[in-house]
């Protein structure tokens, strides 16, 4: 794949919190206009990509290109410019919990566009259609259930018809019947709309299932890159391992231990 | 030791410094759309100071009532029972109202501002306003702080109202104090700008240190169930030291001419 493909360029990059080492000089691309699933086990920091690439966390080395732009470069004003053109569904959904369904969904509309209130609420409605919840659009967060605050969320993500859109962990806690509904929206949003979509996920299947490019995380470093096909036909015995879920292999179940834990009496 | 007692210097000046610019940053970020910016401080003002009302008039009518006890039971041992109205006046406004009102105020809205500013973090609220392009401490903050600066001052006025309110009820509807004797000695006493000035001067920057701590420690909490109960303990505490700590140095500089 040529770079010019490249939505996003995450070029040699490191990045630790305190003395635990998150990535080490990793690379990969994100195609423009595809569904890329970013995979690996828990605690490999694959949210932590993301924030990265929304430029909340600043690598301690290396460099991230969104659409040609760096964004650890950029002022705060371009910074939230840039931020205009993304969505972000949060793993928690994160509405604001003091606005109504429909004040989530029209919120970013409000803040960052000069429409008045009946576009903005005809637009929020559509979005609301969208994932299926328009009749929901007067209750507060906490009158709704996992599956549909996530679909809010994606409603609110999409508010602004963004280049890109970062799902973090979308199918965790949620019952198959969500998980088919938010697979289908992934995948009907990402054709119709034309838009970038990283999916970060740790559930093979529903990645899989919609995935166009897929990468998988693991020890800090990127163990496979490439199609669903190329990623299920590896031979890597890691890639394999966490494809098929098995126990024992080369990716370790124990949290390495480090000089202070081992002091810690068992 | 003196390293110890270095570094812990150095890590609380950069606190400090880090609270600063906090503070500078949520102010001059805040006004953007007139109409938004109106909007955000109503709710604040109700959420912050009207539902503190209660609480305020409360105290303040039993602490007046008290101090009339108190003051009647020692003036009267110098016949300068009538004097009860003088006292009053003078101790809620100078020192009693503007302390026992933001001491209280940390305990309901600074907890509660901290409480909810954390909450807002540990379910990535404020994240999801970052991500959207939208300043947190420009939506979230500065409505906060600034509604916290107006409330207190003037929940330190209604506090000196009800608690000579109280006092009055206690003193010339019980004790039978003179009820002229009691305004007139009050009217003769009390100052506009030795007396009420200084006390609202003083309630200004009570509400300053202790909404400062409460938005900032909110905005800095460890988001989990344990670092927002921490905050919310570290709001209530040194906010109170604060005001403390604050009232010596202003009383000095106000009243401390000998």
């Amino acid at each position: 794949m040529s770079v010019v493909d490249a939505y996003i360029n995450v070029h040699n990059l490191s990045f630790s919190r305190g003395e635990h080492v998150i990535y080490k000089d990793i690379s990969l691309i994100i195609p423009r206009g595809k569904i890329t699933a970013v995979m690996g086990p828990s605690g490999t920091g694959k949210t932590t990509l993301l924030r990265l690439i929304a430029a909340q966390l600043t690598p301690d080395q290396g460099s991230i290109l969104v659409d040609g732009k760096n964004v650890h470069e950029l002022s705060r004003s371009d910074l939230y410019k840039v931020r205009e053109k993304m969505g972000m569904l949060f793993q928690s959904g994160a509405l604001f919990s003091d606005m109504t369904v429909e004040e989530n969904v029209s919120f970013p509309l409000e803040e960052h566009t000069k429409l008045n209130r009946e576009e903005i609420h005809r637009i929020a409605s559509e979005k609301l259609h969208s994932v299926g919840l328009r009749g929901a659009a007067k209750l507060m967060p906490a009158e709704l259930s996992g599956g549909m605050a996530r679909r809010v969320a994606l409603a609110r993500a999409i508010a602004l018809d963004p280049d890109l859109v970062m799902y973090d962990e979308p199918f965790t806690g949620q019952d198959p019947i969500s998980k088919g509904v938010l697979v289908k929206l992934i995948r009907q949003l990402n054709d119709s709309a034309k838009i970038t979509s990283v999916l970060v996920s740790h559930d093979v299947e529903e990645s899989l299932s919609i995935a166009d490019h897929v990468c998988i995380l693991a020890g800090g470093r990127v163990i496979a890159e490439g199609s669903t096909e190329d990623i299920r036909a590896s031979n890597n015995p890691q890639v394999k391992q966490f494809l098929n879920g098995e126990p024992d292999g080369p990716v370790p179940f124990h949290y390495p231990e480090t000089e202070s834990s081992e002091k810690v009496a068992i | 030791m003196i390293t110890d007692l270095g570094g812990w210097l150095l890590d609380w000046l950069e606190a400090v410094g880090r609270a600063g610019i906090f503070l500078a940053q949520s102010i001059f970020r805040f006004p953007v759309r007139l109409n938004e910016s109106i909007n955000l401080l109503v709710k604040q003002l109700y959420s912050v100071g009207v539902l503190s009302l209660v609480i305020v008039v409360v105290s303040g009518t039993f602490i007046g009532m008290v101090l009339a006890l108190q003051g009647y039971s020692i003036l009267a041992k110098f016949g300068s029972e009538e004097a009860v109205g003088q006292l009053l006046a003078l101790s809620l406004l100078r020192e009693l109202a503007p302390v026992v009102t933001a001491l209280l105020f940390a305990g309901r809205a600074g907890s509660s501002l901290t409480a909810e500013i954390g909450l807002m973090k540990a379910t990535e609220q404020l994240s999801s306003f970052e991500m959207m392009g939208v300043d947190p401490l420009r939506r979230v903050i500065a409505p906060r702080f600034i509604a916290g600066v107006i409330c207190l001052p003037l929940l330190s006025i209604i506090f000196s109202a009800t608690g000579i309110i109280g006092g009055l009820v206690v003193s010339v509807g019980w004790l039978g104090v003179h009820d002229g004797a009691f305004w007139s000695l009050m009217q003769q006493s009390v100052y506009f700008d030795t007396d009420i000035m200084n006390g609202f001067i003083k309630a200004v920057c009570f509400a300053i240190a202790v909404t400062w701590i409460a938005v900032y420690q909110g905005y800095e909490c460890v988001p989990t169930s344990e670092g927002i109960g921490k905050a919310t303990t570290r709001t209530v505490v040194l906010g109170s030291l604060a005001i403390l700590a604050l009232d010596f140095v202003l009383t000095a500089a106000m009243f401390g001419d000998f």
